[in-house]
């Protein structure tokens, strides 16, 4: 229970808590909007972390569970009119199972092998819902205006979403935090660190490996269907662009792989950064300075695994000894 | 469907196969001696096509003169990127490299998006159709599966009969104990990603002279890059030319007997059992 206690897991509850209802007490839509967007960010990067940040697996194929969800969630409303919550869990349920398959296959591989498997996965989705008929196939999913009429019209339902995305990365951010403090969690960090050493010390590697990849992809399979429902329609290109899993590991390096709040700070960063440059008015010669964005983007991320490969919050952790007991 | 067909589908499919083939073999090369997987490999293909593109349409350049321009530019390129990118993390755990050349990528593919934009570009060059019985191929594609074959051959050479491609192949056995021998491993690694690159701007500029292309369409070959080195045996640089025919064949002949939207499937699939079966690919190689 003691570990409850620690400022750090309060301090990160309380960045997501603020970010995420600020919005819902000024009742701004705009704010909503970004805020959206932001806790989207923070709980992709938060789930991802799980397998990439405590059990040291790369996966570039996070969007798939995001993507796959979605599309789930998509068809259970459209076609047998699921009411939001039902989708939602089946969005995450179907992305679970997913994981819980193809762990057990693509765990066994390691470091860059297990990377290239997991952009193999993505695309391997991609290309089959595009040509999978219940989904919709090329044009995918779009939902009839009616559906959000029961959620009292589309305004409505923007919000309500909005409440499920707050609910999620709050959860994501406990349940991210128990993991890392729980023995399941020293299991996954020793693996981390040396996989056949924690084989020999009892840590039933391709279980515990597996259960990791299982609770990283449940959170994203919830989100693709809040976020899709929220859009009104689904295509494979949206639903499984790979550059949305590297701008999750981006956020991810830029705060500090394996802490809590280093995913947390990152996305916050990348998608404050991101908003900057997009509504940015300044000029690079003649060219408006947000057809930069990538640049910029790709120059930041450079910088960081050249010279602060810890992220932010393992860089202050490193520095300072006396955070080591306020951040974790 | 007549035999005919069936023979136009294969033979056009091993011409694009070999020119897939020349695009991983540099991927393979760079993963072979650094163990690095180089995300910035469909950028640069990009710049291979945007290269001969610009030469050609530009300056009137002949597009195989422009090829040579484009490799020489690819090889110093190459090198510059070893050298501000890769060096400082060559070893650090493997994530750093992933990430520092995807970091190339995204700089590389935002400056071409902001000066090129993203609309499609066509060469517009053609040398006509060569007959060769019951055969029409067109003499661009014809031209650059000889290209290819030639560069291979030349990359076989430099490998296996030079001291430097000594060296090189050094380096990628076992990296320690070269530099115990006194190689330069630094400058040896440089190199090898330098001809990477140029492996990967050649079959650029190969493929602009057939396919409209934008900055954007490096990435689908990157992809198959990757199918490819898989097929081939990842880090054997010469096992790409047999998987980049294996693909060139499925991408052909696969479309006569399904809707077309389905090859990248079987394709995605194939590369996913082949990285679980026999990660060190179907043409084996060390592990």
């Amino acid at each position: 229970m003691k570990q409850w206690l620690h400022p750090g897991f309060w301090l990160t509850l309380l960045i997501v808590l603020a970010l995420g209802l600020a919005p819902v007490f000024t009742r701004n839509a705009g704010l909503r909007e970004t805020g959206f967007t932001i806790l989207l960010a923070i709980s992709m990067a938060v789930s991802l972390n799980i397998i990439m940040g405590y059990t040291g697996y790369v996966s570039f194929g996070h969007v798939v569970f995001y993507g796959l969800g979605g599309y789930t969630g998509m068809y259970l409303i459209d076609t047998w009119g699921a009411p939001l919550p039902l989708a939602v869990l089946g969005g995450g349920a179907t992305s679970a199972l997913l994981a819980f398959g193809l762990g057990k296959a693509i765990l066994r591989l390691r470091g860059a092998y297990f990377a290239l498997a997991t952009i193999g996965v993505n695309e391997a989705v991609r290309t089959f819902v595009a040509n999978f008929k219940p989904f919709g196939g090329p044009t995918g999913i779009e939902l009839q205006f009616s559906v959000y009429k029961q959620y009292g019209g589309a305004a409505d339902a923007l919000w309500l979403t909005y409440y499920g995305v707050i609910a999620i990365s709050v959860f994501a951010v406990i349940f991210s935090y128990y993991i890392k403090t729980s023995k399941f969690g020293l299991g996954l960090m020793s693996i981390r660190e040396d996989e056949d050493a924690a084989e020999v010390m009892g840590v039933i590697t391709p279980d515990a490996k597996t259960m990791a990849f299982v609770f990283s992809a449940f959170l994203p399979g919830m989100l693709g269907v809040l976020f899709f429902f929220k859009n009104g329609n689904v295509e494979p290109a949206d639903a499984f662009r790979l550059g949305f899993s590297i701008e999750s590991l981006v956020m991810i390096m830029l705060g500090g792989q394996g802490t809590l709040l280093g995913p947390v700070i990152g996305a916050l960063g990348y998608q404050r950064l991101r908003g900057l440059l997009l509504t940015s008015d300044a000029m690079i010669g003649s060219l408006p300075l947000k057809d930069f964005q990538l640049v910029i983007a790709g120059l930041l991320m450079l910088v960081i695994i050249l010279f602060i490969p810890a992220g932010l919050v393992g860089w202050l952790r490193q520095k300072f000894a006396f955070l080591r007991r306020i951040l974790v | 469907m007549n035999a005919g067909m069936i023979l136009t589908s294969l033979v056009d499919g091993l011409l694009i196969g070999v020119v897939y083939g020349i695009a991983a073999m540099g991927l393979n090369l760079i993963w072979g001696v650094m163990r690095v997987i180089n995300l910035a490999h469909g950028a640069l293909i990009s710049l291979g096509m945007f290269g001969v593109y610009l030469l050609f349409s530009g300056l009137g350049l002949n597009p195989y003169l422009s090829l040579v321009l484009v490799a020489l530019l690819g090889l110093l390129m190459g090198v510059l990127i070893y050298v501000i990118a890769i060096q400082r993390v060559i070893n650090a755990p493997y994530l750093s490299t992933l990430l520092a050349t995807f970091a190339i990528n995204m700089i590389i593919i935002g400056l071409g998006t902001a000066a090129f934009t993203t609309t499609p570009r066509d060469i517009g060059f053609s040398l006509g159709n060569v007959e060769l019985g019951p055969l029409t191929l067109q003499g661009t594609r014809l031209v650059a599966a000889l290209v290819t074959l030639t560069v291979t051959a030349i990359l076989y050479t430099f490998l296996y009969r030079t001291r430097t491609g000594k060296y090189i192949r050094a380096v990628s056995n076992n990296r320690a104990a070269a530099e115990l021998m006194g190689i330069p491993s630094a400058r040896i690694l440089a190199l090898s990603f330098g001809i990477g690159t140029m492996l990967a701007a050649i079959a650029g500029g190969l493929i602009a002279t057939f396919f409209s292309f934008t900055i954007l369409s490096g990435d689908l070959y990157q992809q198959k890059s990757f199918i490819i080195g898989v097929l081939g045996g990842l880090g054997n640089p010469l096992g790409a030319l047999v998987g980049g025919l294996i693909l060139g064949v499925l991408e052909g002949v696969l479309p006569l007997t399904m809707p077309n939207t389905w090859v990248p499937v079987i394709e995605f699939v194939l590369f996913i059992v082949i990285l679980l079966v026999k990660p060190s690919g179907l043409l084996g190689g060390k592990k």
